[in-house]
């Protein structure tokens, strides 16, 4: 039950701290420039839709940082705007513990980006969360920079 | 991509041949080399520590061939590597299968046991090897076995006779027959192999471009259950080694991993996020039907184990704030909480007899096994490395496998249930993963 009432509120502050963004108006965030940056799609390599698709996390965290809001508010209002098009977020960490509970953990990670996109009104059918735990690490060292790489989710669009 | 291939364990007990794939060298740190072995190679083994008790025992040469002194060797090695052996030298012993036992000479020499036994290779290109122990307390014999097999099934007639040995002398069942399986990553190249207990004999069963991870053994032996990420994520699939059919087990959307079989082999627990997060639920081993949900929680559960009764699953879950170990019955009521020291506490493995619990615990920024005893919830550090994950029970629940962290590549290793023991055993030219000790051979 607790857990339930805990849960509620973390929608609740995300819910919140969406509305708090929701002033940021698209073409601001992507600095709409030459470079076709402001361009929405996101198969095409100059656009904020390809260039910003990772979400980090703090070791063992789970919860989508204040600085990601706004890179996943872009690709939810995309998405609520294409109902046919279909992403997937796969989550990561880093290589640190057991590769299971890695597992489950990117699995989080991948779950905290879908709820927020949920409550921009992307569609559950739009989304499939799945993750690769620690073992496909986009870094292959083992510094802090380089844990910190790899402790993400990413949007991988569907065509 | 490169598609997954199976090749079966038809070709097993491959013994006494040179490996195609992979060139072992061999080197018993305690023992010195086994002459004459053809060399399998890039396996390296090294033991430190001894038993609590350890049983002075002569292992003869066996006469009559050049096998002999292999399937000697062998042996030693088996009971060397269990720490629960002190090995009696038998230099100039020339013993046969017949020959009658002077008793109080090896109670002189020091031994408590004398194993000796001859070797004949038969018209049709067989051996037989026939195997006595003798008691030198009691003065009279324990053990008298005629084993037959072809040339590559030597060293499993070896560790069959080890097994023998043990358990005669120990009264535990040995498991120096059984087997063992990891993943193997070289380079970009993941192999689920399968191998004797000791290491060698290694057999390819899969082999991927993308990750392996979690393989379980069926309680039969007949079949590893096991994550492959090559449909481009997590997907359970049921691999039958003697034919290698395999078949997804559970593919439903999401992640799904963390395989164990039911104690009757009926059932597999797995983890599906079909739901939202990772959640246990448990599916017919034989064609995925019969998906049942077992745990509802809004956090992580995952790495589900089966107790020995098959009644209840031990688990880690988040549900406290940090991973910790659980169980829950299959047929409802409220998880209870097993451990609590430390804020990481994962994979657990329950013992045989289902009285310790194994789990991979952090402290101090390092990741150990632990054993906790469920009937005074003692716990005890098993190992002392900086990155110890994947603990499996040996069958007989003596000794623990695990995969450690050694000089920046991932090794077996392996220490006695009391912690007394260790080895290790490197392999050169790649990475040792998620190794699990199988079941009682047949």
């Amino acid at each position: 039950m607790k857990a339930r009432i805990a849960k509620a509120l973390t929608i609740a502050a995300v819910a919140a701290s969406l509305a708090a963004c929701s002033s940021v108006s698209l073409d601001d965030q992507a600095g709409a420039g030459a470079d076709g940056s402001g361009i929405l799609d996101p198969f095409n390599p100059q656009s904020i839709l390809a260039k910003q698709r990772s979400v980090y996390f703090d070791f063992n965290g789970y919860t989508v940082s204040e600085q990601y809001r706004s890179l996943v508010e872009t690709h939810g209002k995309y998405l609520a705007s294409k109902p046919q098009q279909r992403v997937v977020i796969e989550g990561n960490t880093d290589a640190r513990g057991g590769s299971e509970y890695n597992l489950a953990l990117g699995q989080r990670r991948a779950e905290a980006v879908r709820r927020m996109l949920t409550l921009i009104g992307v569609s559950d059918t739009q989304v499939e969360t799945i993750s690769f735990g620690k073992e496909k690490p986009k870094a292959l060292g083992d510094s802090d920079a380089d844990y910190a790489e790899n402790r993400r989710a990413d949007f991988n669009y569907k065509r | 991509m490169m598609s997954p291939h199976s090749s079966g364990n038809r070709q097993s007990a491959r013994s006494f041949l040179p490996s195609a794939r992979i060139w072992f060298a061999l080197c018993l740190a305690m023992l010195g080399l086994l002459a004459g072995l053809p060399a399998h190679a890039q396996l390296r083994v090294d033991i430190s520590g001894t038993g609590a008790q350890q049983y002075p025992v002569a292992i003869a040469d066996f006469s009559g061939d050049a096998a002999g002194a292999q399937i000697a060797e062998i042996i030693r090695a088996d009971l060397t590597r269990s720490g629960q052996f002190r090995l009696i030298s038998t230099s100039g012993s020339n013993l046969t299968v017949d020959t009658p036992i002077a008793f109080d000479e090896w109670r002189t020499r020091g031994a408590d046991f004398i194993a000796y036994g001859t070797v004949v290779r038969t018209p049709d290109g067989r051996f037989e090897v026939k195997y006595r122990l003798g008691d030198t307390v009691k003065r009279g014999p324990l053990d008298g076995v005629a084993f037959s097999g072809t040339e590559k099934e030597l060293r499993r007639v070896a560790h069959q006779i080890s097994d023998r040995i043990y358990e005669k002398i120990t009264g535990i069942r040995g498991v120096f027959a059984t087997r063992i399986a990891y993943v193997l990553k070289q380079g970009n190249t993941y192999e689920l192999q399968i191998a004797d207990a000791d290491g060698q004999n290694p057999q390819v069963a899969l082999r991927s471009r993308e990750p392996v991870i979690s393989p379980a053994w069926s309680p039969d032996g007949s079949r590893l259950a096991y994550v492959s990420f090559e449909s481009g994520k997590p997907v359970v699939y049921v691999h039958q080694l003697a034919t290698s059919k395999r078949f997804p087990v559970a593919n439903f959307k999401g992640n799904n991993s963390a395989p164990a079989w039911s104690p009757d082999g009926s059932q597999l627990a797995v983890v599906l996020t079909r739901d939202g997060l990772s959640q246990i639920y448990t599916v017919s081993a034989a064609d995925g039907s019969n998906l049942r949900r077992i745990t509802r929680s809004p956090l992580i559960d995952t790495e589900p184990v089966f107790s020995p009764d098959g009644r209840s699953i031990y688990f880690t879950s988040d549900r406290s704030g940090s991973p910790q170990i659980y169980q829950v019955g299959l047929d409802g009521g409220e998880p209870r909480r097993i451990t609590f020291n430390g804020g990481y506490n994962i994979s657990p493995r329950i013992s045989p007899d289902g009285k310790t619990l194994l789990t991979v615990t952090r402290r101090d920024g390092a990741y150990r096994i632990v054993s906790l005893n469920l009937t005074n919830n003692t716990e005890s550090f098993l190992t002392a490395g900086r990155d110890d994950q994947s603990p499996s029970f040996a069958p007989n629940g003596m000794q623990v496998l695990y995969a450690s962290v050694q000089g920046g590549r991932s090794v077996l290793a392996g220490v006695s249930s009391d912690g007394r023991v260790r080895q290790t055993l490197s392999i050169l030219n790649g990475e040792i993963r998620e190794p699990t000790w199988g079941p009682f051979s047949k």
